[in-house]
């Protein structure tokens, strides 16, 4: 099973080596990290990906809590939440091509932020499932490069995770 | 009033009333080690490698409340500290390590003695921090203390770097401790101590099953009287040993790989079974799937959320202080008594199975010809100290029969590595110990091959004329590695012998202690007597015992076998 791990840690060197640590340590597995600072400086917010049974997911959030700079956790997909990734994608736009990428992109609400004779990069922010879809949607042979942000997330409605 | 960051270190240590810290000096704490010359309120005692500042370190906490502190250099002095420290982790015993580290300036840029300490010791620590500012010296030491005490206790390491230690900062020790990201949960939740003493009562065939949680806690007597109240069989792990007096009829002994019979078959047919401060470990159920079929209800208390349901999925879990969830156990117990509950009278039939399987008698063990049983030395070592001996060990066979063999009444008598199974740590720990409990007996049982990894600390214990009496276990093999060879692996002794010993009694002598050499089964007990007599009573005694080469541990569980799998010496 699919789960999104949130984190609040303390914004400190070495916090984000001993999640991680944490996971390779126990061989749990990470599909997705992101991390950065929130609107308060002394704490980071990281937004984990992963997968694993029940009891791996209750040992996860129990050595997740263990660890002396985190302060806060919790399984967002436990209950109602919305993820997001944003993707950065070059693609080759020469020809046909050109125009048929445009289109491409305006159908998955992707945005063309940079434009030269032969290549658009396309911006694409939503759910995982539908960055996947919009690379399965292209000729592979016409991406030059891919780079995503990983999954962030946050609880619906009154879910909030603050210290 | 303006003192350098090594006058800091070492105030905090005054403050935090540490009398001991051992260690080994070099360049990234030439400052520190100024700063401890200038005083004499924290005594330091200089090992021979830092491994054996760590172990040290560390029996003095297993053997006393208090936090054990080491103090190393940068690089080597810290890897050499590693494994001393893991062993302390898995066995979460407090201590806090203080590093050197290069100058602020020079880390990153491979200097002369620089490894990123805080990185390689991160999987095996509590926490660890680098400090980088001499003004957070004293709040950072404050942190490390109460981290490692506090909670599920754990070594901290404290590395810091050698400009640091040298500027000046005001000094004011913290009086207290705000980490918002770290709140131990002492009481336990009342709700489910309700559930556990309604299973406690409704129990047919119940046990008790005993982690060293209880020793670190100190609970021990609580857990005892609890114990005895209930009048519930008892049985202990490899580091629960002493935490129930091992002469109690109630006790069943240890459990697990080389537990005995009746302790390993109680725990698999038991009905309630109410785990304290342990945690299910691979050497003490075996296979969880092969303990998982028989049904029963199990209670859990442990301060450490993750130890439950870890291995074995528990039906009361308690999150707590051992000690505080006992008292209040016990209050709710007493409350049941008042109306009128009593134990299961079912319980009086457990007790005659119990019997039947303790008329196995599974730790008699026969002469294998005329060579000296490894078991009758630490009989004879139980004898001559009436029990009351502080006993250290290294790893392997000799461990076990330590552990089965001399009977420990008392908590924090049995000093071992279990978590991590360290060889070596026999001798520091016996010196960690020495220097916690000066003038008491301790005795360091080993194998001539563990007692070698650690060898050098003979001079350490001449330097501070350490009265250990070491008993060694000369079986010319690498014991446990035999046994397994011989049981698992068709007897092909690959690397298991230990060839070109050294003369154990001129080496003691050569650092100017006494060895004695023992041979032949009628010799023991004088050798042993001599030994522990107050003619020795100020020396370190060396006492290398030729075994028998062939005896094997048992009862035995194989890898990945259940309780109820056992392997007894009578099978054979």
């Amino acid at each position: 099973m699919r789960h999104i791990i949130s984190i609040l840690l303390e914004n400190e060197a070495g916090a984000l080596s001993r999640v991680a640590g944490l996971f390779s340590a126990r061989a749990y597995n990470i599909e997705s990290l992101t991390v950065a600072p929130t609107e308060d400086p002394s704490l980071s917010r990281m937004t984990i990906v992963t997968s694993g049974s029940d009891d791996v997911l209750e040992q996860i959030t129990k050595q997740l809590n263990k660890l002396v700079d985190v302060v806060k956790v919790v399984d967002l997909s436990e209950a109602a939440h919305i993820e997001r990734e944003l993707m950065l994608i070059k693609v080759r736009a020469t020809g046909k091509d050109r125009e048929e990428m445009k289109r491409m992109a305006d159908i998955f609400r992707g945005r063309i932020i940079d434009v030269t004779e032969s290549t658009y990069v396309i911006e694409l922010t939503g759910a995982s499932s539908k960055l996947d879809a919009f690379i399965e949607a292209l000729d592979h042979g016409l991406i030059l490069e891919t780079v995503r942000t990983g999954v962030c997330g946050i609880g619906r409605g009154d879910r909030i995770l603050k210290v | 009033m303006h003192i350098t960051g090594a006058e800091i270190v070492i105030r905090c240590l005054q403050e935090e009333k540490v009398e001991h810290v051992f260690g080994y000096p070099g360049g990234a704490v030439l400052h520190l080690y100024d700063a401890l010359f200038q005083q004499d309120q924290v005594k330091h005692i200089l090992v021979r490698h830092e491994q054996a500042a760590v172990h040290a370190a560390d029996a003095y906490s297993r053997c006393s409340q208090k936090v054990g502190v080491a103090l190393v250099t940068s690089g080597p002095g810290a890897t050499n500290a590693v494994t001393g420290i893991a062993t302390a982790y898995m066995d979460s015993i407090p201590l806090v390590i203080i590093s050197g580290q290069v100058p602020t300036a020079a880390i990153g840029l491979d200097a002369f003695q620089e490894v990123d300490t805080v990185g390689i010791t991160r999987p095996c620590v509590k926490h660890n921090f680098l400090v980088k500012d001499v003004r957070d010296i004293a709040d950072t030491i404050k942190k490390a203390f109460y981290l490692a005490r506090t909670g599920r206790p754990g070594p901290v390491l404290v590395d810091i770097p050698k400009d640091i230690s040298a500027q000046s900062a005001d000094f004011e020790y913290p009086k207290t401790v705000q980490m918002r990201s770290y709140n131990p949960i002492v009481k336990g939740h009342l709700g489910q101590i309700r559930k556990a003493a309604q299973l406690l009562l409704e129990a047919k065939r119940p046990m008790i099953y005993v982690g060293g949680g209880v020793i670190l806690s100190d609970a021990a007597t609580k857990l005892t009287a609890l114990a005895k109240r209930l009048g519930f069989p008892v049985t202990q792990t490899l580091m629960g040993l002493g935490s129930f007096p091992a002469s109690d009829a109630q006790n069943l002994g240890m459990l697990g790989m080389h537990g005995t019979y009746e302790a390993n078959m109680a725990m698999q047919h038991c009905d309630v079974l109410l785990a304290v401060g342990a945690r299910f470990d691979d050497r003490v159920i075996g296979n969880p799937g092969h303990f998982s079929q028989v049904p029963r209800k199990i209670v859990h208390i442990d301060i450490d959320p993750s130890s439950i349901s870890k291995r074995v999925k528990v039906d009361v879990p308690i999150v707590g202080n051992v000690p505080d969830v006992l008292d209040e156990l016990v209050k709710i117990l007493d409350e049941q008594d008042k109306a009128g509950a009593k134990a299961d009278p079912a319980v009086a039939e457990w007790w005659k199975t119990i019997a039947e399987w303790r008329a196995r008698d599974c730790m008699s063990y026969k002469a294998n010809g005329p060579a000296i049983m490894p078991q009758s030395v630490i009989q004879a070592l139980h004898q001559v100290t009436g029990g009351d001996a502080f006993v250290t060990s290294d790893v392997g066979q000799h461990q076990m029969w330590a552990a089965q063999y001399y009977k420990f009444d008392k908590p924090r008598r049995w000093i071992n590595s279990g978590g991590l199974g360290t060889m070596g740590v026999g001798l520091p720990y016996a010196m960690g110990v020495s220097f916690a409990h000066p003038g008491a007996t301790v005795a360091c049982v080993t194998g001539e091959a563990s007692i070698q990894m650690n060898i050098q600390e003979l001079s350490t214990c001449k330097q501070f004329r350490l009265p250990i009496k070491v008993v060694n276990l000369n079986n010319r093999y690498l014991g446990m590695v035999r046994q397994w060879q011989e049981m698992f692996h068709g007897s092909r002794y690959s690397e298991s012998y230990m060839d070109s010993l050294p003369d154990f009694v001129k080496l003691a002598e050569a650092y100017g202690h006494v060895g004695l050499r023992v041979e032949r089964p009628e010799d023991l007990m004088p050798a042993m007597e001599l030994a522990f007599s107050d003619k020795h009573k100020n020396d370190f005694v060396f006492l290398d015992v030729l075994t028998d080469q062939t005896a094997n541990v048992f009862p035995m569980i194989a890898a990945g076998k259940g309780l109820s799998e056992m392997i007894l010496a009578e099978d054979l």
